[in-house]
């Protein structure tokens, strides 16, 4: 067993303790912290490892989010099918969306996935008979065996390690290694000989069922949606969580969705002007520490190995 | 089926919506074609515009020409503001990947919505017409403000100003040179991170001038920066990046699109928007008036 997967084993104890604390507050923090940080990791595998610059990733935390309480709500479908529809439902858009999208190149390929996603916002921001519209959906009840919040954080966390397990195998594997050598340079490896949009949209599907799943996980913590989870500035601020904790190394992304929401519970709590706070502290970060946080750690040394 | 007048002056009001994208877009499209940068804070310095104009407007209340006065000093404010931005914090950041420039321009879209709200407070403002334009002409029966009809004239005079500028003088022939090849252009002589400065002030001022303009038509609230950004984004998109003319055809056709297909399907409008810019993105990436991007 290697250092780091000593610590984070340890890690994911501690975590496992933290309902111990019996605050509310922590768990509830906790909580959201690990379901962002899994959407960051999400459009990491995208932004860090492919070199794609989504910028329409809300989309599909959108349609989890949409597709888990639609069927647990309106079709009375059990949770544990509704929340792999969820998973399947992202894979599935992004099969669509990306299959437009990977044939083009840096911002025009930027555009599209904003253009799409905001389709995606306007079908449900529209769709009142389905979606509730600007309403919202309420009343999304935790399923019966998880019918508290700390039960809720376990299965969180439950859901959430198993995905990152996974998505650190996928990144490990020789095709997550294909995608890391389609960022450094995509003309190369075509040249070898390797179909790089089909490993292109294949990340792009992964990426979408894993935001998905997050989605899933976000409804059912809040009881309610609202089509604001996929307008464009949703997509924007994972976009700013992976790059404040660092796009090239896999923690980093869940580090930045930790410290954004962390400051913000904190900062609103003494002023309105959070937007102000976290546009000053977005620019700190790329004037002086441009790897993020967990690159600005690793240049010192502190963790020996990472994506890059 | 509505008649020819009431299409006509639809017509009209796509056509002026048109033109503050216009100005948002051109300047948007300029910055991007030399600077390489896509400028997330453009729709931040057309908000900037428009609460300058309501500052100014406020200090010259009991002067004649009261709206000129504050369409003066709004857009040259934004313009020195734009200065600064580039040459303190910006050009600083041209070494590193693309990615940083947009982060750091969106990092600069919360904090002016912020100091906005700190300066102007959240609620509505307005700038009233000037004296001279308060009327309107009518219009195969019915009535069109006259204003409107001075922003659609200025805001074609710009495009067709600049467009005199950027071919026939020396000016125009640097910053074209700049679009095609900025190493070539700086080993001739040509003091390049002055040119970037000196375009991102004039994107600035176009922005700062669209905010102003748009003052006395529509109420000054907090959110217009990223309302019209996305716009902006997408008629630079349709009409191509670095494209002059696809601009205005893009802002042209989005401002159509927006004014009739409200008529059309009233719950669905916007999205026509984004699916106009979908079809184009996969039919032809590159916009279009654009040309295909070298690699």
């Amino acid at each position: 067993m290697t250092k780091q997967n000593l610590a984070l084993l340890i890690l994911i104890f501690l975590l496992a303790l933290l309902p111990l604390t019996e605050s509310r507050f922590y768990i509830f923090l906790g909580t959201d912290i690990l379901i962002m940080g899994l959407f960051a990791v999400s459009l990491n595998l995208l932004l860090g490892y492919t070199g794609l610059v989504s910028f329409g990733q809300a989309a599909f935390f959108g349609i989890g989010a949409y597709t888990c309480a639609l069927l647990m709500k309106k079709a009375s479908v059990a949770f544990p099918f509704a929340f792999i529809a969820a998973g399947i439902s992202g894979a599935l858009g992004a099969l669509i969306i990306g299959f437009f999208c990977i044939r083009l190149t840096k911002i025009y390929f930027s555009m599209l996935t904003l253009a799409f996603s905001q389709i995606v916002w306007a079908i449900v921001f529209k769709w009142n008979s389905l979606t509730g519209g600007d309403t919202g959906l309420i009343g999304i009840n935790f399923p019966q065996f998880l019918d508290s919040s700390t039960r809720f954080y376990y299965f969180t966390l439950g859901i959430v390690v198993v995905s990152l397990f996974l998505t650190r195998k996928v990144v490990d594997s020789p095709f997550g290694r294909i995608l890391t050598t389609i960022r450094e340079n995509p003309e190369r490896t075509e040249f070898i000989g390797i179909n790089v949009k089909l490993f292109q949209l294949i990340a792009f599907m992964i990426s979408g069922a894993f935001a998905a799943i997050s989605g899933a996980l976000f409804g059912i913590f809040n009881h309610s949606l609202f089509p604001d989870l996929l307008y464009w500035p949703q997509s924007a601020e994972v976009l700013i969580m992976c790059l404040l904790g660092g796009m090239y190394s896999f923690f980093g992304p869940l580090v930045g969705a930790g410290i954004i929401l962390y400051l913000r519970m904190f900062v609103t709590s003494y002023t309105q002007y959070w937007p102000l706070i976290m546009g000053t502290i977005l620019a700190l970060l790329l004037f002086f520490f441009p790897g993020g946080v967990v690159g600005f750690l690793k240049t010192r040394r502190i963790f020996s190995r990472g994506a890059r | 089926m509505p008649d020819l007048s009431f299409l006509l002056i639809q017509c009209l009001s796509g056509l002026t919506y048109a033109m503050f994208l216009f100005l948002i877009a051109s300047g948007l499209s300029l910055i991007f074609g030399i600077l390489r940068v896509l400028n997330f804070a453009h729709g931040s310095l057309y908000m900037l515009g428009a609460y300058l104009s309501y500052f100014f407007a406020s200090q010259f209340v009991n002067v004649p020409g009261q709206f000129w006065w504050a369409a003066l000093f709004a857009p040259i404010s934004v313009a020195i503001i734009g200065g600064f931005i580039e040459k303190l914090f910006l050009s600083r950041l041209y070494v590193r990947e693309e990615l940083n420039q947009l982060l750091f321009t969106y990092a600069l879209v919360f904090i002016i919505s912020d100091l906005a709200k700190i300066i102007w407070g959240t609620g509505q403002l307005s700038v009233s017409r000037p004296a001279i334009l308060k009327g309107a002409i009518p219009v195969l029966g019915q009535y069109f403000p006259e204003y409107n009809i001075f922003v659609i004239f200025l805001g074609l005079g710009i495009a067709i100003l600049f467009w005199l500028v950027l071919t026939l003088t020396r000016w125009g022939r640097i910053i074209r040179a700049a679009a095609l090849d900025r190493e070539m252009l700086g080993s001739l002589g040509i003091n390049v991170n002055w040119l970037f400065t000196i375009v991102f002030v004039i994107g600035s001022w176009l922005a700062g001038l669209g905010g102003t303009l748009v003052a006395p038509i529509a109420v000054i609230v907090p959110g217009m920066d990223v309302e019209i950004i996305i716009s902006a984004f997408i008629v630079v998109v349709v009409g191509g990046l670095g494209s002059f003319w696809g601009t205005l055809l893009g802002a042209i056709i989005l401002g159509q699109v927006t004014s009739f297909g409200i008529l059309v399907l009233p719950r669905l409008s916007m999205v026509f928007i984004y699916i106009l810019m979908t079809v184009v993105l996969i039919l032809r990436p590159w916009g279009l008036l654009g040309k295909p991007l070298r690699r």
